[in-house]
């Protein structure tokens, strides 16, 4: 890789020892991926939290700390797996969320707005047209290249914060024109009517076309989605494909035309999405003990607009007996939650509203889910579906409504 | 009878299977290759405390995978994995290496963090050649995955 004088300077260790290892770090990352240079990002999102980067992860930050890092350009930190209110009630490890608090005072140390949120672009910061970022949390990123038109490859936890210390990043993958150009084309047939519609849809998408590399172009929709369709939409794509990018003609900046989306280059494929491909996700979950106790709305977190629907969906409602329902949402949304009332609707109903957290990274998630005698997990997020796999859960996606249907009724449909 | 076909072309010596690898990070590494046709997440599939493969359903369910060289077609999601190798070799259960057909950059970055050798591409598919059990050699400044001798 070609380096400026700034950043040759960095690695003789004249900008201090953790600027020096974090660029080391980017540049085998660059030279894995054939990168020649570095570009400069004016914003970093970064994942850490004990759940996620363990005792070696805060042994790390605390070196950095202790050795005087510093963040050279705003950095702002994804859900995390404590919301603190709540350790005693969901039996969580007091000992662990300890370590998460020092964790926290760390990052604060070196400069990091810990805003907990993986909503950051509907709530924190929303990027420009070819904006270069350091995004983590993959929801994250699929939404600042494909509906901002922004330039972030994923950056994991370790990788966001080498960017922060450097204020620069590896310029390869989406940061290049060549990698955002449409790769396949998704006709969309049926009109997805639920943010689990708008999953399901990704789901068929992403798990036909796992690559970090592919781009859908979906032709077709007929109506205008909302950013909270798009956000499910892409959470799910970045999940079940691991895509960083998709386009959507008509809709997204770099989609005016198919052709345009795709760059002038033929598709390397094609395929429909009906409302019967649509139907078979939803008859495709099993649940072996018609069990229905665990109901989520979480992964991403809910947007205000998500909290006043799920508000309505309950209002005068009571969760079943037996029945857990976690809400997570970043701190402001909550707080405007309270002051129009949604939250209050909610916990009247019973549910269980968790700020700054999303709940696959709860900690303790397996043994709390053993405790609990939750075998299955119901949500209307394809996202969550598939990512909380590892902690043993039988998962199963449902409509919005159907899912405050389950969670108020105690019957599985 | 597809597995018949896939199997007949597995030789029996296996001294002469190479596998070059389009991009690599990481020290020369020997170990027991693990051969997936099923992508992989250290998040989504992984429980990071026991090494063990627990998502249900997965095709290495129950496999641990410490000391292995781990043969992925894909890499699933997710951020979170960044952090994921630098804890589960802190904690004695990494793999020896880690070898995807197509990968991402988590998964690039959380193994130079970590320092744990990671490829991405091939020039032939490891399930034709390779089998869970044989012990293979990855060299990744040579950019190549040596057969070294059959499993039992």
């Amino acid at each position: 890789m070609r380096l400026n004088a700034e950043e040759r300077a960095m690695l003789r260790g004249e900008r201090g020892e953790p600027v020096r290892r974090a660029l080391e770090l980017q540049l085998e990352v660059g030279k894995f991926y054939n990168a020649r240079r570095f570009v400069p990002v004016t914003n970093v999102h970064m994942m850490g939290d004990i759940e996620v980067m363990g005792d070696s992860g805060l042994d790390h930050l605390c070196r950095l700390a202790q050795a005087g890092a510093r963040c050279e350009v705003p950095v702002t930190t994804n859900a995390r797996c404590f919301d603190f209110a709540y350790v005693d009630r969901l039996g969580q490890d007091a000992g662990e969320a300890a370590k998460e608090r020092r964790l926290i005072g760390w990052l604060r140390q070196m400069n990091v707005v810990t805003t907990d949120t993986c909503i950051n672009y509907q709530t924190v910061y929303q990027p420009h047209f070819g904006e270069r970022l350091a995004w983590g949390d993959t929801g994250t990123v699929i939404w600042a290249n494909s509906v901002c038109g922004a330039r972030s490859n994923f950056e994991s936890g370790p990788a966001a914060m080498a960017a922060a210390m450097t204020g620069r990043v590896p310029e390869y993958g989406f940061h290049l024109d060549p990698h955002r150009r449409g790769t396949f084309v998704v006709e969309v047939l049926a009109e997805p009517k639920d943010y689990a519609e708008w999953g399901a849809m990704a789901k068929l998408v992403g798990e036909s076309h796992q690559s970090y590399f592919a781009v859908p172009v979906f032709t077709g929709v007929k109506r205008a989605p909302t950013a909270d369709e798009l956000k499910h939409l892409g959470a799910a794509l970045a999940s079940y494909g691991s895509m960083a990018m998709y386009h959507m003609v008509g809709v997204t900046p770099e989609a005016p035309t198919l052709r345009a989306a795709l760059g002038g280059r033929k598709p390397r494929g094609r395929m429909r999405i009906t409302r019967a491909d649509i139907e078979r996700v939803f008859a495709g979950y099993r649940n072996p003990d018609n069990s229905c106790n665990f109901v989520v709305f979480s992964g991403p977190q809910q947007s205000l607009l998500e909290m006043r629907q799920l508000a309505d969906l309950f209002d005068g409602r009571r969760v079943h007996p037996g029945t857990t329902v976690m809400v997570t949402t970043a701190n402001g949304v909550l707080s405007a939650a309270r002051a129009l009332g949604y939250a209050q609707k909610l916990e009247t109903a019973g549910v269980t509203i968790l700020e700054g957290v999303c709940v696959y990274i709860l900690q303790n998630l397996t043994r709390m889910r053993a405790a609990n005698g939750w075998t299955n997990m119901i949500s209307n997020s394809a996202k969550i579906v598939n990512t909380i796999t590892a902690h043993k859960f039988n998962t199963i996606l449902r409509r919005t409504h159907e899912c405050v249907e389950i969670a108020c009724t105690g019957v599985f449909r | 009878m597809r597995r018949d076909r896939v199997h007949r072309r597995i030789p029996v010596s296996g001294a002469s299977v190479t596998i070059r690898v389009n991009r690599a990070f990481g020290p020369v590494v020997e170990g027991e290759a693990v051969v997936s046709g099923e992508g992989f997440s250290p998040r989504y599939d992984l429980d990071r405390w026991s090494g063990v493969i627990t998502k249900r359903g997965h095709p290495l369910e129950g496999v641990n995978i410490r000391d292995k060289v781990l043969f992925f077609p894909t890499a699933k999601g997710g951020i979170a994995a960044g952090w994921a190798f630098f804890d589960i070799k802190a904690k004695g259960l990494a793999p020896r290496a880690l070898v995807f057909g197509v990968t991402n950059p988590v998964m690039v970055q959380g193994a130079v963090f970590a320092n744990l050798t990671i490829t991405e591409g091939w020039s032939r598919a490891p399930r034709e050649c390779i089998r869970s059990g044989d012990i293979v050699r990855v060299d990744p400044a040579a950019k190549t995955i040596r057969l070294l001798k059959r499993g039992g």
